[in-house]
């Protein structure tokens, strides 16, 4: 891969790969050049060389660019749909609602890409300028960049293995005229793999400030989350804390609390303790967070009474004490 | 027909499976596993003779292990492949294979790329003992990347025995990525068996109070949509969470003490759940027209 310092035209998603074969092992594999897919790729001999599997030569143009990112905190979470773009939005729009902060919001789930809608902002594109692709912004100083704003309709899906998947990620890093920034918030698929390994990695030099993990309160959902403290653990990111989201379900006719998602082995708050994190809070299920997150508006300005805007607040100030800021 | 196929240790390890099922979703959590954990509780429970194998391909967060409750159990590797595990002790009607019985703590992270997940998905699909199935139920990770893609790519010599089952919550971000999964299998040219809605509405314990709290009905409606079978909706249950969450499982008692009842507890115990009636008409949905092409 060839870095250029100039901003290339955001690419099509849907495209077939420009020149790297449909089951490239990747560079950094130790069948790189060696693998039956590499027969006939024009990269066969660097790969085989060794070559590639130096450091990434975009790695300085993302250190570059990241250099006027102050603080950059990575939403992780084992399990699928606990809540981490709703949460990184909120996150965002708290942070943004200080006029003079500056935030910006990447989203590297490639395959299902939320934060676009969470945002109302689903139908925009990306424009390149000669200062790299303009993030989207929600307002002056709430920018967000996702694969949700190349695809041509919301119903494509983008069908990539980890190679490409990679590639996008460091262009976001370092093609993205993000600007002078406060925060960089960062909302990952599920899981612990190639987005994660590549996210870490291409920040490293520049530093991560930390992680905050989400998670529900049953079992299920746990045992997903320990696996990802383990994965912030074996790659030396800094765990800020636990969320535990969809804690707690108030009926809207009997005023009843009742746990939806039971918390049999004790939720996220004994899992902290457990593992040594901090525990940031638990968020109850409130119907109006999905709906606001479906249509687009922020759930902390629109519903500032509910009990769920008050522990999204609380949370958001303890990371703020945890960072130092 | 059978010799046009190209023979690979995948379709020969396979080659007694009569239907393999994917559920899938473009999201995640919003209940694939607990989807394939009932579909293959219920394909076994409908007909005395059934034999249902469920493969887990969510390699970096494995959840079927712990809903059958087999969490913690090994694998045992024979002259013949990796032994699957049975949930259902003596009767073997019920085979599970998933990485979470490969990891030696519950706490262990995957960190795996690509290339490594492939070769594990492979070895899954030709490494194991499957025998005769009548039906394997795949549950794959969210998204449409690498695991969906080498899944089918492997599963490549058998596509005829292939369909699959969306699963999606009613919200429209999870729509959204509903629907990327449904323009996967329309770019692979997987059958899809029909669309479930779940999470559909939330009963209040106290008062009965219906909420629906990740709102309701827009799954029917894109299945309407896309002209695709809407298979049914599955409430927010309790219960069942419950149940699949702290499933504990019959292996403990496997020592001897009853083994003569021809009890399969966990499966007991989904048939009281409120879940269990309306599940199996969508089985019945799902078993009518594979039946038929059989």
């Amino acid at each position: 891969m060839i870095a250029v310092q100039q901003a290339s035209a955001p690419p099509d998603p849907l495209s077939v790969p420009t020149n790297a074969p449909e089951h490239c092992p990747g560079t950094e594999s130790d069948l790189a050049g060696k693998a039956d897919a590499c027969a006939g790729c024009p990269n066969q001999e660097v790969c085989a060389s060794g070559k590639a599997k130096g450091p990434d030569p975009a790695l300085p143009f993302v250190t570059e660019r990241m250099a006027s990112v102050k603080r950059k905190i990575l939403i992780l979470s084992g399990k699928g749909g606990v809540g981490k773009s709703t949460f990184t939005a909120q996150l965002g729009w708290a942070f943004a609602a200080d006029d003079d902060l500056q935030t910006g919001i990447m989203d590297v789930d490639i395959c299902g890409p939320s934060i676009p809608t969470i945002f109302g902002i689903a139908s925009e594109q990306v424009h390149s300028s000669s200062s790299g692709w303009s993030p989207v912004y929600v307002q002056d100083n709430l920018g967000v960049m996702s694969v949700g704003f190349m695809l041509p309709s919301s119903k494509d899906a983008v069908m990539w293995r980890g190679p490409k998947k990679n590639g996008l990620i460091s262009q976001f890093l370092k093609d993205v005229d993000w600007g002078t920034l406060d925060y960089l918030l960062v909302d990952t698929p599920p899981g612990t793999s190639d987005e994660h390994l590549s996210i870490v990695s291409y920040l490293k030099e520049s530093g991560i400030d930390g992680a905050v993990v989400i998670t529900t309160p049953q079992e299920v959902a746990l045992q997903d989350v320990r696996r990802e403290i383990d994965f912030c653990r074996k790659v030396g990111i800094k765990v800020i804390g636990l969320v535990e989201n969809m804690s707690g379900f108030v009926c809207p006719n009997c005023k009843n609390e009742t746990q939806i998602f039971k918390p049999s082995t004790g939720g996220g708050r004994r899992l902290a303790e457990d593992m040594g994190v901090e525990f940031l809070g638990a968020v109850p299920l409130d119907p109006r967070i999905g709906k606001s997150a479906d249509y687009g508006i922020s759930f902390l300005d629109e519903y500032p009474d509910s009990p769920a805007t008050t522990a999204y607040l609380d949370i958001i100030e303890k990371i703020k004490y945890q960072l130092g800021d | 027909m059978a010799s046009s196929i190209q023979e690979t240790p995948v379709s020969r390890r396979l080659k007694n499976v009569k239907h393999i099922i994917i559920v899938c979703s473009g999201k995640g959590g919003v209940g694939k596993s607990s989807v394939s954990t009932q579909l293959a509780l219920s394909l076994r429970g409908s007909s005395p003779t059934n034999k249902v194998g469920i493969l887990d391909i969510d390699l970096t967060g494995p959840s079927i292990p712990r809903m059958l409750g087999l969490d913690g159990h090994p694998v045992h590797q024979s002259s013949d492949g990796w032994v699957p595990v049975y949930a259902d002790g003596e009767e073997r009607r019920l085979c599970c294979m998933s990485v979470g019985f490969l990891l030696k703590k519950k706490e262990d992270s995957v960190v795996w790329r690509g290339p490594k997940k492939n070769g594990m998905i492979r070895q899954f699909l030709s490494d194991v003992r499957w025998g005769d199935l009548d039906y394997l139920v795949i549950d794959t990770p969210p998204g449409t990347s690498d695991e969906h893609l080498s899944l089918l790519e492997h599963l490549a010599p058998v596509h005829s025995k292939l369909s699959a089952v969306i699963v999606t919550t009613p919200q429209a971000v999870a729509l959204l990525d509903a629907m990327k999964c449904l323009s996967f299998t329309r770019a692979t040219n997987l059958p899809v068996l029909g669309l479930i809605e779940n999470m559909s509405g939330y009963v209040c314990p106290c008062c009965g109070e219906v909420s629906n709290v990740f709102s309701t009905g827009g799954g029917e409606e894109m299945a309407k949509r896309e002209g695709l079978k809407f298979l049914g909706s599955l409430p927010v249950d309790t219960e069942l969470v419950t149940l699949l969450d702290a499933a504990e499982g019959d292996h403990s008692s496997n020592a001897g003490v009853d083994e003569s009842t021809k009890g399969f507890g966990l499966w007991e115990r989904y048939q009281k759940t409120p879940t269990a009636p309306l599940f199996s008409k969508i089985v019945e949905k799902i078993e009518v027209p594979l039946r038929a092409e059989s």
